[in-house]
């Protein structure tokens, strides 16, 4: 059985990527899709854990986690969109109309 | 007290219950003058007047008979007026022999007076161009008789004193009668304030008077001082001396004695009726009328009356020689009357009561007489003035007086008169009459009445008696100096030459006044003694100077002398003076004789000026320095604008200043200034970048969870 610092490690990784994206790219999709792989960093990290301390809690996070990661994705996409509309851009760089 | 209030008030007649109506009439008459005065003709308003006197006249009268009975008099109580305590003072009316005499010589000569009035004011208020002033007149005379009449009929001390104070104001309102007159349009209500004033200075001292009589004896009735005053003078003579000479600064005061004299020449201001009336028949009268009332209480005090003598006496002497200089035919009659005063202060301080009261009586006729007939010899003047103003043929001759006068023409100069015998017949008879009875000629009232003085005075104070003998040699020399000056000779202006006879309502009065002085001696005769019987009741020893056959021919022939003297020098020699060129003439005849001592008494041996620089100068820099220093400088300047209004204003300015917009305002604005640059720094933090948002919750992430690692 692989140990679950594999798992531990994998997960911080794929959760570093997913946070450096959200710091450093411009493009809101991109920037999107970085969240969703932070989310599934942590689902990974909440499998793992579930596994070795045999507890079911972890499983049914991730499942909540996903929930809401396509309730999120939903509205998000749609908000891209109207901004798109509005600015006919999505370099998140522009869109800064609450600059104080 | 009470019980012999009750007794008396059965015992007295029914007649003696009409006392009240003295006063009532002369009040009733001037409120329906005062409501309807404006509406009705002068004759009217001058005759409802005449009537209120004249029914106080009639009254008096019936009360004078009913004494006739019960000569020992009554009160008739006439309602509450003060009570306090123990001390009751009710408004009662006393009806004994001295008051009635008062009241029927007030209401007799002032119903005289009034009627002369009706035809005097009549002229006066169109030469002064303010005929609508002519109801206020009578409104202030009735308010005068009415006064008056309180201060006679009075059963106690603070009665008397309210009609005291009552013919005071009559005095100084008909004395600045004419108030927009006079010197500077302000001389008359100058004259009616000296009068005031130096009346208020004798008041004072009745006032003290009448304080220290409230503590001797603990009442103002008249009955009840009587009764008690032999104790107190056993217990506390000071007292009693103290209350005379205080009682007397106040005669001195009403009745123009030496000290305060000085008011009544300048009193002459006021239309001539009422000099008449007030300033020589009545008002002044009343400070003798006062003595011989207190007389119970002067007997006990004999410094007092020893002082009120030689007052009395140097002040007749004084004002008799004051007379002899002076031009204006008014303020010789009023020298005569501080004189003549002196005589009945004199006598009613020496103790002759009877004497001075009968010499009250006579002079109030042949001085009332006087002035009256001075008023018609003024107004003659003034008609033969106008006569000549209007007539184009003689206004020539007018300029060429102006230029001998050298000033406007005045009517009461004696210097504008002469030879008015022959054009105002009437008055120059009565004017004779009545200045033969002042000279004190037999058999005239004056003779009798000034003859009882001396007689009196020779038996009490041998040295009055002697002053008061000079004074009536003088009396004498002034009254031939005025008849000569005024109606003898040649008329000396066109004015004089013009002169007419006044309207018989003023020529009656006249004559019936002069019909008095002929006959005034005979009230009280030597062995028949009238008055002295009718007054024995009301005043304390009524003893009667026995006639003194050498006293009598002395007056006499001094009297005849002076009036000799008097025709030497303004018959003869003012023939001889008037040929003299103008620039070269003296002053008056008398000058070469007398010198320099004629300026003396022509300028009232300077006592006007004495007080004007003892006293007003120095009392009116008093005023000053109150009123600028005190009162300005240090009052309004320093302690209300430098100390309230300063104060009030650094306390403001301080609480404005550092403790409202500094401590308060700062606080709130620095709190605001405090926010703005806490935000204006926070703010940068907001770059509207979303990814730098993500890296803060990224690095609060990071530092919670290395907190909750580390810990």
């Amino acid at each position: 059985m692989v140990p679950v610092y594999y798992y531990i490690g994998l997960s911080a990784v794929l959760f570093i990527i997913g946070a450096m994206g959200v710091l450093m790219r411009r493009n809101a999709i991109i920037v999107f899709m970085s969240v969703e792989l932070m989310l599934n960093a942590s689902n990974l990290a909440f499998v793992a854990f579930a596994r070795v301390h045999e507890a079911l809690s972890g499983q049914i996070f991730v499942f909540f986690v996903i929930t809401v990661a396509a309730a999120e994705v939903a509205v998000g996409l749609a908000l891209i969109v109207a901004i798109f509309h509005q600015k006919h851009t999505i370099n998140v760089d522009e869109i800064r109309a609450l600059k104080g | 007290m009470f019980m012999s209030i009750n007794l008396a008030s059965e015992t007295i007649p029914t007649l003696f219950n009409l006392a009240p109506l003295v006063v009532f009439f002369p009040v009733l008459g001037l409120l329906l003058n005062i409501a309807f005065g404006r509406r009705m003709s002068e004759r009217a308003v001058g005759g409802l007047a005449s009537l209120a006197s004249g029914l106080s006249f009639v009254v008096a009268m019936l009360l004078a008979y009913a004494l006739i009975q019960h000569p020992e008099g009554g009160r008739v109580p006439f309602a509450d007026w003060i009570t306090i305590g123990e001390l009751s003072v009710p408004w009662a009316f006393r009806v004994d022999t001295l008051s009635v005499t008062m009241m029927l010589v007030v209401a007799g000569v002032g119903t005289l007076i009034h009627i002369y009035a009706i035809g005097y004011m009549h002229e006066d208020v169109r030469h002064n161009g303010d005929p609508g002033s002519y109801p206020r007149f009578f409104i202030y005379f009735n308010l005068f008789i009415a006064a008056m009449m309180v201060l006679v009929s009075a059963d106690n001390f603070l009665m008397l004193f309210v009609g005291w104070e009552g013919v005071g104001l009559c005095s100084y309102l008909l004395i600045g009668f004419w108030f927009d007159k006079g010197k500077d349009g302000l001389g008359n209500a100058i004259a009616g304030k000296k009068a005031f004033v130096v009346n208020r200075i004798g008041d004072f001292g009745l006032l003290i008077a009448l304080f220290l009589m409230f503590w001797a004896f603990g009442s103002f009735q008249f009955d009840e001082v009587v009764a008690q005053v032999e104790q107190v003078n056993q217990t506390q003579p000071g007292l009693l001396f103290a209350i005379a000479m205080f009682m007397l600064l106040g005669v001195t005061g009403k009745s123009a004695q030496i000290p305060l004299y000085v008011w009544l020449p300048d009193a002459m201001a006021g239309p001539t009726p009422v000099s008449a009336l007030i300033h020589a028949a009545t008002m002044v009268t009343a400070g003798v009328y006062l003595i011989a009332r207190s007389s119970h209480l002067f007997v006990l005090a004999p410094e007092a009356q020893t002082w009120a003598g030689f007052i009395g006496a140097t002040t007749a002497l004084l004002a008799a020689l004051m007379a002899m200089a002076q031009f204006d035919i008014k303020k010789v009659l009023a020298y005569s009357t501080i004189s003549q005063l002196g005589f009945m202060v004199a006598a009613v301080g020496m103790g002759a009561f009877i004497a001075g009261i009968f010499h009250l009586i006579t002079h109030a006729f042949f001085k009332a007489l006087l002035f009256l007939s001075a008023g018609s010899v003024i107004q003659g003047l003034e008609h033969g003035h106008h006569h000549v103003e209007h007539d184009p043929k003689l206004r020539k001759a007018k300029q060429r007086d102006h230029a001998v006068v050298g000033h406007a023409f005045d009517p009461q100069d004696m210097r504008n008169m002469g030879g008015l015998r022959h054009r105002m017949k009437t008055t120059y008879y009565v004017y004779l009459i009545g200045g033969i009875t002042l000279a004190g000629l037999p058999p005239l009232a004056a003779f009798w009445s000034k003859d009882e003085i001396l007689a009196e005075a020779q038996y009490l104070n041998p040295v009055v008696y002697g002053m008061l003998t000079i004074a009536a040699f003088f009396t004498a020399f002034y009254v031939g100096r005025q008849l000569l000056m005024v109606f003898f000779g040649e008329p000396r202006t066109e004015a004089a030459a013009h002169a007419r006879e006044n309207p018989p309502v003023m020529t009656y009065p006249l004559i019936v006044l002069a019909g008095l002085s002929l006959f005034g001696g005979l009230l009280n005769l030597p062995k028949v003694y009238t008055l002295t019987h009718w007054l024995e009741h009301a005043v304390a020893v009524p003893h009667h100077g026995e006639f003194n056959i050498l006293v009598a021919t002395i007056s006499t022939l001094l009297a005849l002398g002076a009036l000799a003297l008097s025709y030497e020098f303004y018959a003869r020699r003012y023939q001889e003076y008037l040929k003299l060129p103008k620039v070269k003439r003296p002053v008056d005849p008398l000058f070469p004789v007398v010198g320099p001592f004629f300026k003396v008494m022509q300028n009232k041996f300077y006592v006007d000026e004495l007080y004007h620089y003892v006293i007003v100068t120095p009392y009116n820099h008093l005023a000053r320095f109150l009123a600028e220093v005190i009162d300005w400088r240090f009052w309004h300047d320093w302690f209300h604008d430098v100390l309230i209004v300063g104060g009030f204003n650094r306390l403001s300015t301080f609480l404005a200043h550092p403790v409202d917009l500094g401590v308060i305002d700062g606080t709130a604005n620095g709190l605001a200034r405090l926010t703005k640059a806490l935000s204006a720094n926070l703010r940068k933090i907001e770059t509207g970048y979303v990814r730098t948002y993500a890296m803060y919750v990224f690095l609060g992430v990071v530092v919670i969870v290395g907190y909750l690692i580390i810990r």
